[in-house]
């Protein structure tokens, strides 16, 4: 008997119309770029050019910033929460109507397998909308003061791990708390943030409210240091959030950053073990390990070292590498060359430094961008790879002895996004989570997100919450 | 106790007392329910298609138990369910055959001489079933009794009362009792999942099945709701491979009650293939134990094939 093969059971691509070009999101319409120069959107997966995108330059960032405080003047901010609500839902409902649509185009663009955008990003878009949209006219009771007030204009910046997620976390929480946007994507996956600002036109949002410009870091900047720019979010590398905090230090403008991390999944010997391999795996190689607060630290309880790994080996001998819009797919493409190099150079150093390097046996396509899943086992916490951010399916693996220790390496990096626990004992999560310096601490599962959940770092991994009543707060004077 | 570092030899030790028995099977690692459940839920999200379609639809007729076990069952009944055995669609001969069919120890007898040649085992559930509450004896009996009448395989209930008061001793003297009394046929344990409740009871059962001698694990008897779920059978099949790993022995799984479409069967074969591993995808290792599942299996094999779903009343009703 032959094995069990799972034909290709591709997502069709005939559900996205893709324009050959795209323009400026500007007070409700699409258009032209004053300066700056075109660029081309491809798909990581098979390096296909998918769409010319234009670049913002100084100009077009006033004009937008102009727009919104406009808009933030005359419409969105004096207009009752409970209108500014009706949007929100709408916009909600539309995201979920085009949902599948959405999540073609999300990998197509990202390279983040169907499975994924399908299954975890667009139900979450969607949840934020609404979650925000039922807050809109209860701003009074958010906990942000008696009489909160919207800030105005919001500069949004994010990255290219979650395109459209992280467009909900920021826009949804803006828009629900009074002010307006201006939006630039990363230059990498701005293809459903242009889609999205079809949404506000189908949804009838009033001209100005959200605004949408695309380019690169340039085009950020530009943005972050406009001064008719009252709030700045951003997510994305530490060393931008740097940049940034120096650039709006001295000003008026809030900011929030999220930035990287580095985080430690902590298994203890009475884990649930089967579980644990799960949210290893998960941790790690959740959308290729393009997460910020991924799990890539495995600290494992020495007792249990061999079986911990051994299960995780044979685990990942069965994922799925390749199309990211096959349903069967597990790993899909790295988002870019740039990126690509990275995980490259940091894995080599990785075995520079002495660590032994492991991968599954895999094929991997001949066009695009990949990476195998990898391991590194033999590190220690003096090693670039258990310190630098990665950004990809490269997963250090560490040893402790006692909850002390446990603790202690965790904690000991520049980062403290997030951290997972894995015990059967939960008096011993309840002390893990006391003395973990991270935003979000797992017990028993890894990377899940939910827009009541207030999200966000402590050191490097940056400042301010998303999500949550605390994620409005972020957009509220008071 | 990690499972990986016990052989064969250490293993036998486990079970020399009642005590170092329970103590290794309570020392076994947990299952997390949440975990568990989100990991059999993403399983379900394969896309089985064409070819692999194909494929896991003969497979899975081919580990059917078909099964009819009513108190109203006739010598009648079990002739024509033998006939359905050996030519599951009429008008297709191309459709492979079941792997067993599962009858009450009075019809054995009826359904060996029905499917004599066909190479159709003929199994039976001894024991008391489905409750398993009579003497030790009288299982013992009823077994001897199915395997006497031509019984391929035996299909035994454990005691889940004296399972869930902890008295694991008795349920693995028990199991081996049964063991023996089947001789040489295949032994299947019942752990009936559904009153063990936790997944932790349902990773206990399983060891404490294998370590007694069952050839293969099965979920339910089909009398008790919920029967086979697919995150229990993951973990059920995540201690078959473990147990494997530690002995290098093959144990068989069979969920057995409420998988009635090939949707859900082709669900159960993707868990086998990624938890346990292909060497699973086998009637000899991994069985189902349906009746009903056998006709939309047809159906969608003859859709596969034509292009067109048949009407329900182009297949047999038994």
């Amino acid at each position: 008997m032959s094995r069990f093969e799972y034909a290709p059971a591709p997502e069709s691509r005939a559900i996205v119309d893709i324009k050959s070009s795209y323009g400026l999101f500007i007070n409700g319409v699409f258009t032209e770029a004053t300066d700056g120069k075109p660029f081309k959107t491809i798909s990581p997966a098979s390096e296909e050019v998918l769409a010319e995108i234009s670049e913002a330059g100084e100009a077009d960032v006033d004009k937008a910033v102009k727009a919104a405080r406009k808009a933030y003047d005359k419409v969105w901010g004096p207009m009752p929460g409970r209108d500014r609500a009706k949007y929100l839902y709408r916009i909600a409902r539309l995201i979920q109507e085009r949902s599948r649509e959405l999540a073609v185009l999300e990998s197509l663009d990202n390279g983040k397998p169907i499975r994924e955008s399908r299954d975890v990003d667009l139900p979450l878009v969607a949840a934020h909308f609404f979650y925000y949209a039922g807050w809109a006219d209860k701003l009074e009771y958010a906990g942000a003061g008696v009489n909160p007030q919207p800030l105005g204009v919001a500069a949004q910046i994010i990255p290219w791990n979650f395109p459209l997620m992280m467009l909900a976390w920021k826009i949804a929480p803006a828009l629900a708390a009074g002010n307006t946007v201006v939006l630039k994507p990363a230059e990498t996956t701005p293809l459903t943030a242009l889609a999205f600002a079809e949404i506000c036109q189908q949804a009838d949002l009033p001209p100005g409210v959200v605004n949408i410009i695309t380019g690169a870091g340039r085009t950020g900047q530009a943005l972050v240091e406009h001064e008719g720019v009252d709030k700045v979010a951003f997510t994305g590398s530490t060393a931008v959030g740097r940049a940034i905090a120096k650039s709006v230090a001295g000003t008026d403008k809030k900011v929030t950053l999220e930035l990287g991390g580095k985080a430690a999944n902590i298994v203890f010997e009475d884990a649930p073990i089967d579980q644990t391999i799960e949210g290893i795996v998960n941790g790690i190689f959740f959308n290729q390990g393009h997460v910020c607060c991924a799990g890539s630290r495995l600290l494992v309880q020495e007792s249990v070292y061999d079986e911990v790994l051994a299960r995780l080996k044979r685990r990942m001998s069965s994922l799925r590498i390749g199309d990211p819009l096959d349903k069967n797919t597990d790993i899909g493409a790295i988002n870019s060359a740039e990126q690509l190099a990275r995980i490259r150079e940091l894995s080599q150093i990785g075995e520079d430094e002495g660590s032994e390097r492991w991968s599954p046996e895999c094929e991997l396509p001949t066009q695009g961008f990949w990476f195998p899943p990898t391991v590194f086992t033999g590190v220690s916490q003096a090693h670039r790879i258990a310190r630098e951010e990665i950004f990809g399916p490269v997963l250090s693996v560490l040893t402790f002895r006692t909850p002390a220790e446990a603790v202690e390496k965790a904690n000991n990096t520049p980062f403290g996004l997030s951290a997972g626990v894995w015990t059967d004992k939960g008096s011993r999560i309840l002390w893990m989570a006391n003395q973990l310096r991270a935003g979000v601490v797992w017990a028993n599962t890894f990377n899940r997100f939910d827009p009541t959940s207030p999200f966000g770092g402590y050191k490097e991994s940056g400042y301010g919450r998303e999500g949550g009543r605390h994620g409005l707060e972020a957009y509220l004077a008071h | 106790m990690t499972t990986t570092d016990t052989g064969v030899d250490s293993l036998a030790d486990v079970t020399s007392s009642e005590d170092r028995l329970r103590r290794f099977l309570l020392g076994l690692p947990g299952v997390d329910q949440v975990g568990a459940e989100a990991r059999a839920a993403t399983l379900s999200t394969r896309s089985i298609k064409t070819t692999a379609k194909a494929y896991a639809l003969d497979l899975a007729i081919q580990m059917i138990d078909l099964t009819t076990l009513e108190g109203s069952d006739t010598p009648g009944k079990v002739r024509a369910l033998c006939a359905k055995a050996k030519r599951p669609d009429p008008a297709d001969p191309t459709a492979p055959q079941v792997a067993a069919v599962c009858v009450y120890p009075d019809l054995v007898a009826t359904a060996k001489f029905e499917l004599r040649g066909s190479g159709i085992n003929v199994a039976s559930v001894a024991t008391a079933f489905p409750s398993g509450r009579s003497s030790l004896a009288i299982k013992q009996q009823d077994t001897r009794d199915a395997v006497a009448a031509g019984a391929d395989e035996v299909d035994m209930v454990i005691d889940r009362g004296a399972f869930l008061s902890g008295r694991y001793g008795l349920v693995f003297d028990e199991i081996a009792a049964i063991r023996e009394a089947a001789g040489d046929a295949h032994l299947k344990v019942i752990l009936e999942t559904g009153e063990l409740v936790t997944y932790d009871n349902v990773r206990r059962a399983s060891w404490l099945a294998m370590l007694a001698g069952a050839d293969f694990i099965k979920t339910s008897t089909g009398k008790v709701s919920p029967a086979a779920t697919l995150p229990v059978t993951l973990v059920m099949l995540e201690a078959v491979r473990d147990y494997h790993e530690a002995t290098g022995l093959h144990i068989g799984v069979k969920p057995a009650g409420g998988i009635r479409t090939a949707k859900d069967a082709i669900k159960y074969l993707v868990t086998v293939n990624e938890t346990a591993g292909p060497d699973w995808l086998d009637p000899e290792l991994f069985r189902f134990g349906a009746s009903s599942l056998l006709n939309d299996l047809l159906m969608q094999r003859t859709k596969l094939a034509t292009g067109n779903y048949p009407g329900p009343d182009y297949f047999t009703l038994d």
